[in-house]
């Protein structure tokens, strides 16, 4: 296998590139690291696997016969290798990590120590049921909590992140409404919902329509009234939306969705705002995911796992999907499978619980319904009321102090949730949102959510959450008046920022035009065939 | 409330810059009638990180952990030794606590792990790309059977008898609501695959796809070329199942033997068994179907200065550009599962991969070669990698509960993969992985003798 002696250069060199002014690449504490393609071989292993004691596997032609290009690397080069690269991400751990709409809290290590017990880390899916009693009842407790503080009847529990629980609740609505031999067509959507909602209800087979937003940043109630009709089968609507308004209205829009004959759905990526403040069933929802890994603090990883359990009303919950658990009234957790879905409602619930089926190959997200749990456990009731008041706080803390110096389009309707949102007016000519994002990276902070939601032109949707200081928000807002600044001014710098991060601003059309997404051995130069390098007019 | 830096000083300051009295007017947009008033009724108050470990350690005393006995099932998830290096490097606050790289500058990290991932998928499955990883095996296959039918603009699946009877629901749910046909069958106890009434199909029909397991949920393992040959003649892909990647090491890769599309949970390494999930699904295919991938895909590029950097991309396939016009609902991956497969690929390496499935596979020929020598036991197929049936002279079910009662967790029982064929009742799957010793397997060979008695 070749080695890049050079990793952190293109495959092949590019013309006009600047040098980084050493030899190696590396600045100071930050080391450049190749690909493990690059620096391991086939030879090497960093485990001690004891031969099996006879060669001879009778498989014959099944046999692999060519090698399959796996690089390997030994211990102490891997834990570098991993280590290097990890210094080369921004996390909640180095600092404020203020997304707007994904929210990025603090994540107790003791949920990890709890997650990783072998009684919940290294237990089978199918093992046999009395061997996972503390499991299912695990399940269940959080069940529980996840109902009462909904103010719901029941949830699903295995969706397994926060769209495939979107996907889950919408089907349970379809299943619903074919029960009662009424199937319909259509699914609301408002057009500050997340992107996932629009495409959830057209995979489950619906056809979507928008709803506007008001000039208030909510829910057009008399556009949703003038729509509603026997053909329309939902409507799905994030509260609080994703302009970090709560949805005053939202007992209206349920009451007017359901004398439709229509059901609720609403997105609870945010209900980390409310949660222990406001019970989405006393307004009306009949089904909720909720994104536990937002609300209850399981850590994202870089882009998952996630977990979406779905809250349901009395009117779904019998739809919901295997396998679930339930507790009888002996006190038993059950583990409800195919095998006994029927017999089990039969027996149990008077055979009301009829499921639209599984969704994922076992009970879901087990190792964050244990961290979710914990949290919970470790807040109570009276800490997850003090969470959401102090996202709150945090939130309209951060509207206020920099509303002079950003456009707050909404800043007039009243308090924001857990969420502040800006808009690039007032920007000079030529510097945008992206330019402002860019900045701030270079004040060693990670950007907030941007050009999100549609509805404001050059959005930017800030969440602090509750986990951050005042000093750590003082610190924050410091910066961000000072880019913000620069942007009204028209500052030149902007426009090539971020100049100290590990890379400077990365080409994301040249990556889509030309899509290099897995490493090939490096060909010799008189054949070489256009490498990404080389396409397009740098 | 350790979690919450603000004091009550703090509060009070942050109200007076706000312009509010009190937290209760912030909220005043919702309406009282929905406010909750005090605690919430029947849930415990805040408790000492003592007190929550103390609870939570209890219940898990309520499970028998894998390690704690001997263990033998598979069907999906496996038990394998995982190196402490894996979840050393993946507890890293710096990869833990990140999320999805939307700022590729300050993401580097999680995004060069992502390409070698998709690269490490790519090789392994003999595919030219792979993505950034799915939420599990199940609904990666769900997802290539979606991919299938963009491609070929037909909307009949046909899913071969040994595939996962808990994948073919996930299929079958979600086909029910997006206008797909399903064609499935329950498997024989026999000892091979059935081709030949799959080659019937998909010669008596024109589908999108046939999805094949690899080994199937038997533990069989058979060549896919023959099923490859006539997919194509039909103008269908193959899609291949792959529930157990370590058996690639040893045997052929699907992509090499003509599957279009493979697709897989990678739990097996890297990843715990954690009663089922986060999981990791993995999902390769060629090249020329590449922006018809759903999920997130990493993606080499250059950076201002022109130093090799890596960015998501392709996502105008994806649900927050396209929204309903997107490819599929999924908005995420498992990015750190997909980070620990990555780590204990690369500790393994090619050298490492190979040795662990000889080792697999060495192991399950000894307690195969065992059990089958119980009187009344037959071992149903011959032919397998770390996993294979048994038919016993009685019914699985209570087997595996009389095991249980010796302290053996001996296998999964057919009848609980499949309560409604009969002709399975008596079928005992086990997988016999590197991590059983001489004396859990003799413990096996003990309990099932008396179990079947």
């Amino acid at each position: 296998m070749t080695i890049n002696q050079s990793g952190w250069k293109p495959s092949s060199p590019v013309q006009g590139a600047t040098d980084t002014g050493t030899v190696t690449g590396n600045r100071a504490l930050m080391l450049e690291e190749a690909l493990i393609f690059e620096i391991g071989d086939s030879e090497t292993t960093g485990v001690d696997i004891d031969g099996p004691e006879q060669r001879d596997t009778g498989l014959g032609s099944l046999l692999r016969s060519a090698p399959i290009g796996l690089p390997g690397l030994t211990e102490p080069e891997t834990v570098r290798h991993y280590t290097r690269l990890s210094r080369q991400n921004y996390a909640i751990d180095l600092g404020l990590f203020p997304l707007g709409s994904c929210t990025m809290k603090h994540n107790p290590r003791l949920n990890e120590k709890i997650a990783r017990l072998p009684g919940f880390a290294d237990i089978h899916p199918l093992a046999p049921r009395e061997t996972v009693k503390g499991a299912l009842e695990l399940i269940n407790t959080l069940a529980f909590w996840l109902i009462d503080l909904t103010g719901m009847h029941g949830v699903a529990m295995s969706p397994k992140a926060g769209a495939h629980g979107e996907l889950c609740g919408i089907l349970c609505i379809r299943a619903a409404l074919e029960a009662r031999g009424d199937p319909r067509s259509v699914v609301l959507v408002p057009e500050s919902a997340h992107g996932t909602n629009p495409a959830t209800a057209a995979f489950a087979g619906y056809r979507v329509e928008n709803i506007p937003a008001n000039d208030a940043g909510r829910v057009d109630l008399e556009a949703l009234k003038a729509r509603l009709g026997p053909d329309v089968a939902a409507v799905m609507i994030t509260n609080p939306n994703t302009c970090g308004l709560f949805e005053p209205d939202m007992k209206a829009i349920s009451d007017a969705v359901h004398a439709a004959g229509a059901f609720v759905y609403c997105d609870g990526a945010n209900f980390n705002a409310i949660v222990g403040k406001v019970r989405p069933g006393d307004l009306g929802v009949d089904a909720m995911h909720i994104n536990l890994h937002k609300t209850f603090s399981t850590p994202h990883g870089g882009g998952g796992p996630g977990s979406g359990p779905v809250v349901l009303s009395e009117a779904l919950s019998p739809f919901g999907p295997l396998p679930y658990t339930a507790r009888t009234t002996d006190g038993v957790v059950h583990l409800v499978e195919e095998e006994q879905a029927e017999a089990f409602s039969a027996e149990h619930f008077g055979g009301k619980l009829q499921s639209f089926g599984r969704m994922t190959a076992f009970h879901g997200q087990m190792g964050m319904f244990t961290r979710a749990l914990a949290y919970i456990l470790s807040h109570g009731a009276d800490g997850l009321k003090q969470v959401s008041e102090d996202a709150v706080l945090n939130a309209n803390y951060i509207l206020r102090s920099l509303e002079d110096v950003l456009d707050a389009p909404f800043a007039q309707s009243g308090p924001c949730m857990h969420e502040a949102l800006f808009s690039d007016k007032g920007f000079a000519e030529g510097v945008s949102t992206l330019d402002l994002a860019k900045a701030l990276i270079d004040e060693g902070f990670h950007p907030m959510t941007m050009y999100f939601p549609l509805v404001v032109h050059g959005a930017m949707l800030i969440e602090p959450t509750e986990t951050e200081s005042k000093a750590a928000l003082d610190q924050f807002i410091m910066a961000l008046r000072s880019v913000a600044e620069r942007c009204r001014a028209g500052d030149e710098s902007l426009k090539s920022a971020p100049h100290h991060a590990p890379r400077r601003r990365l080409d994301e059309t040249l990556a889509a035009r030309k899509p290099v997404v897995a490493w090939r051995e490096p060909v010799p130069a008189a054949a070489e065939a256009p490498t990404p390098s080389e396409v397009g007019d740098r | 409330m350790r979690y919450l830096p603000l004091s009550d000083t703090d509060r009070t300051e942050m109200l007076a810059t706000i312009g509010a009295g009190s937290v209760d007017e912030l909220f005043r947009d919702v309406p009282q009638e929905a406010r909750l008033d005090g605690p919430i009724r029947g849930l415990p108050m805040h408790a000492s990180e003592l007190s929550v470990e103390r609870q939570l350690t209890a219940l898990a005393r309520k499970n028998v952990p894998a390690s704690d006995a001997p263990f033998f099932l598979g069907c999906g998830a496996y038990k394998h030794h995982i190196p402490a290096s894996v979840d050393h490097l993946i507890q890293r606050g710096e990869f833990l606590t990140a999320y999805t790289p939307y700022q590729p500058e300050i993401a580097q990290g999680t995004l060069q792990v992502l390409f070698e991932f998709q690269s490490q998928v790519a090789r392994l499955n003999g595919c030219e790309v792979a993505n950034a990883s799915m939420y599990d095996g199940s609904t990666a296959m769900w997802e290539a059977i979606g991919m299938a039918g963009r491609i070929t603009r037909r909307n009949l699946a046909i899913i071969h008898e040994g595939v996962h009877p808990h994948y073919v629901s996930v299929a079958r749910t979600m086909a029910k609501f997006t206008g797909t046909s399903l064609a499935d069958r329950a498997p024989q106890l026999s000892a091979d695959m059935q081709v030949d009434a799959l080659l019937a199909d998909i010669e008596a029909n024109s589908p999108s796809c046939v999805v094949v397991q690899y080994p199937d949920i038997l533990g069989r393992i058979t060549d896919l070329q023959p099923i490859a040959d006539a997919a194509h003649a039909k103008g269908a892909l193959l899609i291949a199942v792959v529930t157990e990647p370590v058996a690639l090491g040893l045997l052929k890769s699907p992509g090499e033997m003509g599957a279009d599309i493979v697709v897989g949970e990678g739990q097996s390494i890297g990843v715990g068994l954690n009663f089922g999930g986060p999981y990791v699904g993995l999902f390769a295919c060629r090249e020329k179907h590449i922006r018809q991938m759903p999920g997130r895909i990493a993606g080499e590029t250059i950076d201002a200065d022109g130093k090799r950097g890596f960015v998501l991309t392709l996502s105008t396939r994806e649900q927050h550009i396209r929204r309903e016009k997107a490819t599929s609902n999924i908005c995420t991956n498992s990015g750190l599962c997909a980070l620990a497969f990555s780590i204990h690929m690369t500790l393994l390496g090619e050298k490492g991969l190979r040795a662990l499935a000889e080792l697999n596979h060495a192991r399950a020929r000894a307690a195969a070669d065992k059990l089958a020598a119980i009187p009344g036991v037959r071992l149903v197929n011959d032919l397998f990698f770390n996993e294979f049936t048994l038919e016993l002279p009685v019914e699985a079910r209570p087997a595996v509960h009389r095991m249980v009662e010796q302290g053996v967790l001996g296998g999964v029982s057919l009848g609980r993969l499949y309560p409604d064929e009969s002709q399975l009742a008596n079928g005992l799957v086990v997988a016999v992985t590197e991590t059983a010793t001489d004396e859990d397997i003799d413990a096996l060979v003990q309990a099932l003798t008396e179990a079947v008695k």
